[in-house]
């Protein structure tokens, strides 16, 4: 089902993420992605996240299609051209996916890889515009599709801590002009700096559905990295102090997520859960929050 | 020789819509020796200009529009008519209307699309550079090439990865991005930024035959057969 759909009905939406592995086999990724089912609305599946050579997006989403589980295809401009990138929709189209984040991608220096080629032909923007062009019968070249064009919900993401944030928000406006119609943040674990960045967002007249970003925290050492490495990611000294203080590490996870969905509730559309791995804890997150 | 050619004249127009005047300030170097900005293509430039009703309120010539010490010195011989002038106009490569663009706090506008700087035998005075793509866009970007200043090349804003004005890729690159959205935002034209809908024409990053055509480029070291017909005859 169309995340959008889900909106529509005035659904508090959940989705969460898989990533694919290094390797050619994807029966475990399979096993994790049970837990999520009848729990989410969508997984997303990562687009060579973080720039690191691995099974691709497309493959595993269809995986999880033919297993009754609804795919969120996650699609980057770093690897491919227009070309490619168009080619790619109409294959997630034809597979049964139905949402698609479009997204910039990380650079290639940041990944595994560093010595390739970035391509960047499209841009998140312009990525959108194509997709929404495909979805009107038409290439980006302007070239007529054959039978009925893919009937796709598009996605876009925002990183809410952004410093400084103006430059996103236009973004995600002109994002929005070019057929978003969802978003999906960055992880979010400073409740003010996210409806700070509502607020602003309402202002600028942004009306499609926000959803909050949750990275589960593992450890005090993930989240000191996360302040040190990750753009606009910013975790509070004192949930720092409880993954330090906790001899429980997934327990207090659990019940931080739980407490950051409970505070975002009211200023979100829905929660996307990034579990980096953690699938098996996302079924008590969303017990814990009622969800 | 760096190659340039002019905008087309409707992409001039939709540059300048709106604005009480503009003031051309063209580079003395490789236009005029490609007779892309010579002073027949400027006289017609201003010409064409006036007759789709853009008030052209001078120009001034500098030779090297790259070298911005030099563009600072002769800019402050006209100084009244730039600080009068809504804009420039500005008849060089991608270099010459970046230096511009970070010595005044006017909007530049690109009179010409950058076909090919060549192997660029002449100096590079600064950190301005031109990433050849034939399909200026430095109108819509505060005249700071996202091309370059952007590690990733993107066009229509910064990705998530900019954080506190720096790029992804290292703390010590500044976001191009967050540049442009700086430079928008002092010279008043924030709104640039939600009007983007930039999407490149790589075709034009090919320096064709015809392209090469009319122009004495490395005349003195290409053989000549490979030398345009214009050049043999002279």
């Amino acid at each position: 089902m169309k995340l959008s759909d889900l909106f529509a009905q005035g659904q508090f939406v959940v989705t969460g993420e898989l990533g694919p592995p290094k390797g050619c086999h994807l029966d475990h990724l399979m096993h994790e992605a049970e837990v999520l089912r009848g729990r989410v609305a969508g997984i997303n599946v990562t687009d060579l996240q973080a720039a690191a050579m691995r099974l691709g997006s497309l493959v595993t989403c269809k995986r999880l299609v033919e297993h009754g589980l609804p795919p969120v295809l996650q699609i980057v401009c770093r690897d491919r051209n227009r070309i490619s990138l168009q080619s790619e929709l109409l294959g997630a189209a034809e597979f049964g996916v139905e949402n698609v984040l479009c997204l910039t991608g990380d650079h290639n220096i940041l990944g595994d890889h560093p010595d390739s080629m970035p391509v960047f032909d499209l841009d998140s923007v312009s990525l959108l515009q194509a997709a929404t062009g495909l979805m009107g019968g038409k290439d980006m070249a302007g070239n007529d599709l054959e039978g009925d064009p893919p009937d796709l919900c598009l996605g876009c993401v925002v990183n809410p801590g952004a410093d400084p944030v103006e430059p996103q928000i236009i973004k995600l406006r002109v994002k929005e002009e070019a057929g978003a119609r969802f978003c999906q943040t960055q992880a979010v674990y400073d409740v003010d700096v996210f409806k700070r960045f509502r607020d602003a967002a309402n202002q600028a007249g942004i009306k499609m559905p926000i959803m909050a970003g949750l990275v589960m925290l593992k450890s005090a050492g993930m989240a000191k990295y996360m302040n040190r490495m990750v753009a606009g990611v910013f975790v509070p000294a004192p949930l720092i102090q409880r993954m330090t203080a906790t001899d429980d590490k997934p327990k207090t996870s659990i019940e931080i997520t739980v407490e950051l969905i409970d505070s975002l509730r009211p200023c979100c559309d829905g929660v996307h859960i990034m579990s980096l791995g953690w699938d098996q804890y996302v079924p008590a997150v969303l017990d814990g929050a009622g969800l | 020789m760096i190659v340039t050619e002019r905008k087309p004249q409707e992409e001039l127009a939709a540059m300048l819509q709106g604005e009480q005047g503009t003031y051309i300030v063209a580079c003395g170097g490789c236009p005029v020796g490609h007779k892309s900005g010579d002073e027949a293509s400027l006289a017609q430039l201003e010409a064409d200009l006036q007759a789709q009703g853009v008030k052209v309120l001078g120009r001034t010539s500098i030779d090297f529009l790259c070298n911005k010490a030099l563009v600072a010195l002769r800019l402050m011989r006209v100084l009244d008519e730039v600080q009068a002038t809504d804009s420039l106009l500005i008849v060089s490569c991608g270099i010459g209307v970046q230096a511009v663009g970070a010595t005044v706090d006017k909007p530049v506008h690109p009179a010409m699309n950058t076909i090919s700087v060549g192997g660029f035998q002449g100096l590079w005075p600064s950190e301005e550079r031109c990433g050849e793509c034939g399909d200026c866009n430095l109108d819509l970007t505060g005249g700071i090439c996202p091309v370059i200043f952007c590690s990733k090349s993107l066009l229509n804003g910064s990705c998530g990865g900019s954080d506190k004005g720096k790029c992804e890729v290292h703390k010590d690159i500044p976001c191009g991005w967050t540049l442009i959205y700086e430079r928008l935002k002092k010279t008043g034209r924030l709104e640039q930024l939600s009007k983007l809908n930039i999407r490149k024409n790589r075709d034009l990053m090919r320096v064709g035959p015809e392209r090469r055509a009319g122009t004495i480029w490395a005349l003195e070291i290409a053989p000549p057969e490979l030398q345009p017909e214009e050049a043999k005859k002279a």
